[in-house]
């Protein structure tokens, strides 16, 4: 896309791109912080975690005031307007990532002081497939590259399918040895916690077709089972 | 009659104004450029584009107002309700009654705002006694959003309006003789926000019982004012659509560049 006349619109946009970086990297970087606190058992860190969302809260009210003041006084149209509606969206999305990670990260503390229960490794296998998701979405929406937008959003089935497993598991580890109810109860809210997380990220790839193509994107997107417990 | 007939491909049924391969040349240069356009009826179409693209020319064909302009030529079809308005039995004069237009500047003749309003019915012989006339006047200066500002001084001059009130006398005027399309070529370039909001507003009533056609600079305007956007550039119609895929969602990178204001 060739230059505006008017330079200043451009950084302007250019601040916008800039600010999801870096409200998504933040993000990558909280749930990556969540996973090694439950992993390592590390609830200072666990800690440091719930209390850095609030960076990201910042970030997403900065976008707001923006996008509202550009779309009040650059009256955009066409791909700006689409740029400037979709960094408002995106934000939200990612708003809610921070906020998932910091509850994994708030119940990995609870889970240190309980007995070490196995399925944590499930959880974390899940968690894996969800960061590779997130952060590809984000790749695509740095580099406004819609065909890994796609395949993204496909692969949301996988999380699906993976969380399923993992909600079986859990309940026959706890049908076996009740006394893990409560560590397991916790593991299976993150896991749940994990898989909105992957929800968000086939979002921001909606969003990103709409920005770049500028048509919603078509098509169901894969559901996931009935046997989600909800 | 049967309700499987193939409707045509195109929504040439609801075209009041169509044109096809229509091209001008100002002497040798080739300022339109096989425009194909439809303009439907009772909605504004808004012609976009930078200065010197052929938008005001494509105006000027619909009323013959480019015939004025020496080594002006015209060519291609261009039709009002089927009607070829280059056609050598067209009576010119009844056509810029069917095709109003409203200018840049408001132009009132210097007469008083009610003879203003009453010219074009005089002349068509539209009245047949002073009443109808006085109704014919009322009645469009009612329809311009002007009446309740100027009833009791009708005999005073029309120049004496300020600017937005003197452009809502040339649309009264325009309407007196009951035309089919309007053509306005950037009709609130002179007049200020509020000035402009009165005539936009206007616009949109006038969609009822007329086709308008409108250039415009502001892009916001036409947004604002239109149903269908078309952009032209050096001369050709490079997109036309519904206002709201222009300006969310426009096909054609050269569209796309100017709307944002990424242009040349």
């Amino acid at each position: 896309m060739s230059e505006h006349t008017v330079k200043s619109y451009d950084e302007e946009l250019a601040h916008l791109t800039n600010i999801i970086a870096r409200m998504g990297g933040m993000a990558e970087a909280q749930l990556a912080a969540a996973l090694q606190a439950l992993s390592r058992r590390d609830s200072d860190l666990a800690a440091r975690v719930v209390a850095g969302d609030a960076r990201i809260d910042e970030l997403e009210q900065e976008i707001q005031q923006f996008t509202v003041r550009m779309l009040a006084l650059r009256q955009p149209v066409a791909s700006d307007l689409r740029h400037i509606v979709a960094a408002l969206k995106i934000s939200s999305e990612l708003e809610r990532v921070g906020d998932y990670a910091a509850n994994v990260a708030k119940r990995s503390m609870v889970l240190n002081h309980l007995p070490a229960v196995k399925p944590v490794t499930a959880v974390i296998h899940l968690a894996k497939l969800v960061q590779e998701i997130l952060k590809d979405v984000l790749d695509a929406y740095i580099e406004r590259d819609v065909e890994k937008a796609v395949r993204v959003w496909n692969r949301d089935e996988e999380v699906d399918d993976m969380y399923t497993g993992l909600f079986r598991e859990l309940i026959t580890y706890m049908m076996e040895d009740p006394r893990t109810i409560t560590a397991c109860t916790h593991l299976m809210f993150m896991a749940k916690n994990i898989e909105r997380i992957g929800d968000h990220a086939t979002n921001v790839a909606e969003i990103l077709h709409f920005l770049v193509v500028g048509t919603p994107l078509k098509g169901n997107r894969p559901k996931s089972s009935e046997l989600d417990g909800e | 009659m049967s309700l499987a007939l193939s409707l045509p491909e195109t929504d040439s049924r609801l075209a009041k104004v169509t044109a096809r391969d229509v091209n001008v040349h100002y002497a040798e240069k080739h300022a339109l450029k096989h425009v194909d356009l439809d303009i439907r009826s009772n909605e504004v179409t808004a012609l976009i584009g930078p200065s010197g693209c052929g938008k005001s020319t494509f105006l000027r064909c619909v009323n013959r107002m480019n015939d004025m302009i020496e080594n002006c030529r015209v060519t291609g079809l261009l039709t009002l309700d089927g009607d070829d308005v280059y056609d050598r039995k067209i009576d010119v004069v009844q056509l810029r009654a069917r095709v109003g237009m409203v200018f840049q500047k408001p132009n009132p003749f210097p007469k008083s705002i009610y003879d203003n309003v009453a010219y074009g019915p005089r002349i068509h012989g539209m009245a047949r006694d002073q009443g109808e006339l006085d109704e014919i006047v009322m009645t469009s200066l009612e329809r311009a959003g002007l009446l309740a500002e100027v009833k009791d001084r009708l005999l005073e001059a029309g120049t004496g309006l300020s600017g937005g009130q003197q452009q809502r006398l040339c649309i009264a005027r325009a309407i007196a003789v009951a035309p089919e399309v309007i053509l306005m070529d950037e009709p609130c370039s002179a007049l200020d926000p509020i000035a402009t909001a009165k005539v936009e507003e206007l616009i949109d009533e006038l969609r009822e019982n007329f086709t308008i056609v409108i250039v415009t600079h502001s892009m916001q305007q036409a947004a604002r004012v239109s149903q269908r956007t078309a952009f032209f550039h050096l001369g050709e119609l490079v997109e036309v659509g519904d206002t709201e895929q222009i300006f969310t969602n426009p096909q054609h990178p050269l569209t796309q560049g100017y709307i944002t204001g990424r242009f040349g």
